[in-house]
């Protein structure tokens, strides 16, 4: 297999783009399970609450504005083909120089201390998170999750005991959807990790955000526990913005991974109803 | 104090006891005036003040702050997105700013019970504005100045001028909570 050759330029063009289109662009499936959302909501107030968000995503696209003020921790998903050779320099660079244009250029939201507590706004939002994975093939897939932090700060994880099991995790993520409440502006996309390590069961969360609204994983048996989730969140009776309503979750995403004989790892990664996400090929 | 059949009632700042005191959980407003922007940060900054016995650079009595960090404004635009942020980051500041006269605060997301009961003793309100529709809510901001601390950037204090800012009253000044109420109305019980 010959070697393509790829300049990294190539990914800050891509990057900064996605940055700029993500922040004012919803994803179609989010968009489409809006609507299907005002169809089903009961409480009056839940569907004012749905037009809303329905007439916001048109007046992000009219005026260029983005949907949410809080346009996120650039998160970025990296498929690096195998049979690639990456020119001109180092590829996270590339990211966050793509990430600080984009940012800037768009007049996004520089939301990111240089340090935890001592602080000090980078001001263009790097740097990014950046999460690298090796594939076949000689194609480099960018995938920006542009993360908001009141949605992010709901979202926990849990190291079960093997007892606890599956009604364990599904008990976890219910509660998680619970104390979330209004604060991480529902309707919700819920994306949960079962198994693996603590750290990987959160980047399990994190990759279930990634899957479109409407495509259930493909083993039956975690396909079921999702139509559980999102039935069980329903009851909740959070709604949409928490005001009261059926329509506490559009999504949910389970992924999973084999697990240690002596752990349950569930990480649950909340997402608000402006899911964005999106993604570029080179 | 007008009444709107669409939008609800009509409040201009600064807010007034009575006008407060007469908003009820649930009540629909429409917000026009000034309010003034702030988040964790600022709100960090003016507890630091308080606590070493310094005057706040503000005069919050009959103000309301809006609980944002809004995007920078492009060309031509006073602002960008604006919605609100999380309300509840910001409870551990809040009664000592309600005890300084401030009468509303605007944000998304439960208050804390200390928070609750801080707006019942100096009848305070706070406000839902709906979380994510940052760009529709910036359509109702005609006019935005950094007036405190410029170098937190999105963090800064600004004064804003709003027209018919769409509101909901979350949390009135006897202590009802239209999100408890909300929700007990839909939850089914496993």
């Amino acid at each position: 297999m010959p070697v393509r050759e790829v300049h990294v330029d190539e990914v800050r063009r891509a990057v900064a783009r996605l940055c700029a289109e993500a922040a004012v662009e919803l994803p179609e499936d989010v968009g489409r399970a809006l609507a299907e959302a005002a169809e089903r909501e009961e409480s009056p107030v839940g569907r004012a609450v749905l037009a809303e968000l329905a007439e916001n995503v048109r007046v992000a696209r009219t005026d260029r504005v983005p949907l949410c003020q809080d346009t996120g921790f650039a998160v970025v998903f990296v498929e690096l083909g195998q049979d690639v050779h990456l020119t001109g320099g180092n590829l996270y660079d590339a990211i966050n120089r793509g990430v600080a244009e984009g940012y800037t250029s768009a007049f996004l939201r520089p939301s990111i201390l240089a340090h935890p507590w001592l602080g000090g706004n980078t001001g263009d939002n790097t740097p990014a998170v950046i999460h690298v994975d090796l594939v076949p093939g000689d194609r480099v897939r960018l995938t920006l999750l542009p993360k908001g932090g009141g949605s992010e700060n709901k979202s926990a994880l849990a190291m079960l005991r093997p007892a606890d099991g599956l009604e364990g995790a599904k008990a976890f993520v219910l509660e998680t959807v619970r104390r979330a409440g209004p604060d991480a502006c529902p309707p919700l996309v819920v994306g949960v990790g079962i198994g693996g390590t603590f750290d990987q069961v959160a980047l399990l969360a994190k990759k279930a955000l990634l899957r479109p609204v409407g495509r259930h994983h493909p083993r039956p048996e975690v396909a079921e526990l999702e139509r559980e989730l999102l039935a069980a969140s329903a009851r909740l009776g959070i709604g949409p913005m928490g005001l009261g309503g059926r329509v506490t979750a559009l999504w949910v995403a389970v992924e999973i991974f084999p697990r240690h004989i002596a752990t349950f790892p569930v990480a649950v990664n909340i997402q608000c109803h402006a899911a964005r996400r999106r993604e570029a090929v080179i | 104090m007008g009444a709107d059949a669409a939008g609800g009632v009509r409040l201009r700042t600064p807010l007034g006891d009575e006008e407060v005191r007469r908003l009820r959980a649930g009540d629909r407003v429409l917000l026009s005036g000034r309010v003034y922007t702030a988040r964790d940060e600022a709100h960090r900054r003016f507890l630091e003040l308080i606590r070493a016995g310094r005057p706040l650079p503000l005069d919050l009595r009959g103000q309301v702050i809006y609980y944002v960090g809004p995007t920078p404004a492009p060309p031509g635009r006073p602002l960008g997105a604006a919605g609100p942020t999380t309300a509840g980051r910001m409870d551990p500041y809040t009664p000592a700013l309600l005890e300084r006269g401030l009468k509303a605060t605007i944000g998304k997301g439960r208050r804390s019970a200390e928070v609750r009961e801080a707006m019942v003793r100096h009848g305070a309100v706070y406000f839902a504005a709906t979380g994510g529709a940052g760009a529709l809510l910036a359509r109702c901001v005609r006019r935005a100045e950094v007036v405190l601390y410029e170098d937190l950037g999105p963090e800064a204090v600004r004064l804003l001028e709003v027209e018919d800012l769409p509101l909901v009253v979350i949390n009135d000044t006897l202590g009802n909570d239209l999100y408890e109420r909300g929700v007990a109305a839909y939850r089914i019980e496993a």
